[in-house]
């Protein structure tokens, strides 16, 4: 059963006084559960609309609008890559290549052993220090090949 | 040059409440609830001549006098720390450094609009910003900064943090407040307008995290001293964001007035590699190109409406020679594409059809009377929907074209 520890479910509670409306803690309990469950499925969309008091179709129909609620599994390391003009102009495309090849993978898929999955997004907000890519939620910025190697070794 | 904003970046521990408090911090509000009434507030910033740094470039005074003073239901201040728009990377380093500058300004804000309750609503992925200020947040309520009688006074303002999920058009106004009540982000449409009813069915104010970082020192030194700075209808400073082939890409807080020639050569160490530049998007992705030809132009709001293009939300992406225009204007539509939220048709259906005729003709399977269908559907995508992320898909990529029409009739047929 898919359920939150008596401590999130406290942060819950705290997170509904905040707000006047039922429904306007909807997208922090959905950041909550993703942490928690990894991703959302049917059984957490009643747990979340039970927790809520918000009916399963609309929490359903908030959680697909948005691009940050995995609707599937990922690997362990979900790497988001940036394809943004800036990431772009700073040499994205190269390294967008690099990765496919090492991994043998797709943008898209995720590697038989389920360690990485490779996910081209839009601007992570790290223009200036371009490439950037986000790998579950820590950034890395101004990447190169060299450099991805490394990180991409370093996860195990 | 005096800053102004980014004042407290390189000091050691920054983001710290003590730090803040050392340099002078939260002596504008005290300021504000010892002698000032809520209406000298918004005239002092009206005096300065502030205007919006989120995109628009709206004047901040005139935007908070509009909310109605008195109220039946609560009124709201959204912030927005969305930072979506592509190029832009600016409000992220206010965040994460200078949290504290933002919440004075916030309680400023409060103060004068006669606000009882502001939200924060942050990128989901800026996860080190969300802790800093929520960080920030704690501190302020330990203290007796907010809460109940903040600094002793008589007046109560409670702060929140809200994250996104990953959609830029929460960064719209109307789609923020959706966002901000737990909906699909989906902008409404006005009227009413914010300031009349906005979030939770409040007149709500919604300000960009920079705007709002400018009101603690234009209320220590004086609306006058703020609109000395820049030019005349284009006071203060900006923070913009540099990226692309620069050599030395980043934030720089300057002058509003500032010509591109002057932030790219001078202040950015020119073109990277010595290359010769093509052109440069003057305000965010959704600002339209210019040419090497106007690098001499203002970087302010209204020399850049006067060009054909905007000020954004200060983020210049600088391109060089080697570039392909076509492949730039094929990526930058399939964001819009991605991006739509799919209420207007015109929006929906547009965006799609101008990312797929831009990717056809960048990969060689266009025919020349694509790139004037492409024109023809931007046409018909301009001011006739619900927000403007239509019109800001249809700008660029008529200018792309207009500008570098050679570029897209080599790739044809
Ligand atoms: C599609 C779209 C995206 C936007 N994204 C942002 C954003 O990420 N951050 C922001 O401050 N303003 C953004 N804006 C502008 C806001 O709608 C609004 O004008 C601004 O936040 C007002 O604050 P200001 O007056 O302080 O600039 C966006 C506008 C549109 C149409
Ligand atoms: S213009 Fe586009 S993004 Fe804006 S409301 Fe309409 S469909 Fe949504
Ligand atoms: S374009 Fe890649 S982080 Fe902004």
């Amino acid at each position: 059963m898919k359920k939150f520890s008596e401590e999130k479910l406290k942060e819950v509670e705290r997170l509904k006084a905040r707000y006047p409306e039922r429904q306007a803690p909807l997208l922090m309990i959905l950041h909550m559960a993703c942490d928690e469950f990894g991703y959302l499925d049917d059984e957490a969309y009643s747990y979340i609309s039970e927790l809520s008091g918000v009916p399963k179709s609309k929490v359903y129909s908030v959680a697909t609008f948005y691009s940050m609620y995995n609707q599937k599994p990922y690997g362990r390391y979900h790497l988001q890559l940036c394809k943004n003009v800036s990431c772009m102009l700073a040499g994205a495309d190269d390294i967008v290549k690099y990765i496919c090849d090492k991994l043998n993978i797709s943008p898209g898929e995720t590697t038989p052993d389920n360690r990485f999955t490779l996910s081209l997004v839009e601007c992570l907000g790290s223009c200036g220090k371009a490439p950037a890519m986000i790998i579950n939620k820590e950034y890395y910025e101004n990447l190169d090949i060299e450099k991805v190697d490394k990180i991409l070794a370093g996860l195990k | 040059m005096e800053l102004i904003v980014s004042k407290n970046f390189n000091k050691k521990d920054s983001y710290k409440l003590e730090t803040y408090l050392a340099g002078g911090g939260y002596e504008a509000i005290k300021k504000c609830l010892d002698s000032m009434k809520p209406a000298d507030v918004i005239e002092e910033v009206k005096k300065s001549g502030l205007r919006g740094r989120g995109g628009a470039g709206f004047p901040t005074g005139m935007k908070w006098s509009f909310v109605p003073k008195e109220s039946s239901v609560p009124k709201y201040l959204a912030v927005n720390a969305d930072e979506g728009e592509p190029g832009t990377f600016k409000d992220r380093l206010v965040l994460e450094l200078d949290p504290h500058l933002l919440l004075e300004g916030i309680m400023i804000a409060s103060y004068a609009v006669g606000i009882g309750t502001a939200y924060i609503y942050i990128r989901g992925e800026y996860k080190k910003a969300f802790d800093t200020v929520r960080n920030a947040i704690e501190e302020c309520y330990q203290k007796g900064f907010l809460g109940e009688n903040i600094f002793g006074k008589n007046y109560k303002l409670d702060i929140h943090v809200h994250a996104g999920a990953g959609a830029y058009i929460c960064g719209e106004e109307t789609g923020l407040i959706e966002s901000l009540e737990g909906r699909r982000g989906q902008p409404r449409l006005k009227p009413p307008f914010p300031a009349i009813s906005g979030l939770f069915m409040g007149p709500t104010v919604i300000n960009n995290v920079e705007t709002l970082a400018f009101v603690p020192s234009i209320i220590n030194k004086g609306g006058e001293w703020f609109a000395s700075i820049g030019t005349p209808k284009n006071s203060g400073t900006r923070l913009f964001g540099v990226s692309g082939s620069v050599e030395k890409p980043g934030v720089y807080e300057l002058e509003l007035g500032i010509t591109a020639r002057k932030l790219i050569y001078e202040i950015c160490g020119g073109v990277k590699n010595g290359k010769k530049l093509k052109g440069f998007i003057p305000g965010g992705l959704s600002a339209p190109i210019m040419t090497a030809e106007e690098l001499d132009v203002p970087l302010d709001f209204d020399s850049l409406a006067k060009a054909g293009s905007m000020a954004g939300s200060g983020g210049v992406i600088v391109i060089d020679e080697s570039a392909d225009i076509p492949k730039i204007a094929a990526r930058t539509a399939d964001f819009y594409a991605h991006e739509s939220c799919g209420q207007c048709t015109q929006c929906r259906e547009g965006t799609r059809w101008v990312s797929q005729l831009f990717n056809k003709i960048y990969q060689g399977r266009g025919q020349k009377k694509d790139i004037d269908l492409i024109l023809d559907v931007c046409s018909n995508m301009m001011g006739q929907t619900i927000c403007v992320l239509s019109d800001a898909c249809a700008m660029p990529s008529i200018a792309f074209i207009k500008k570098f029409r050679h570029e897209f009739e080599a790739l044809v047929k």
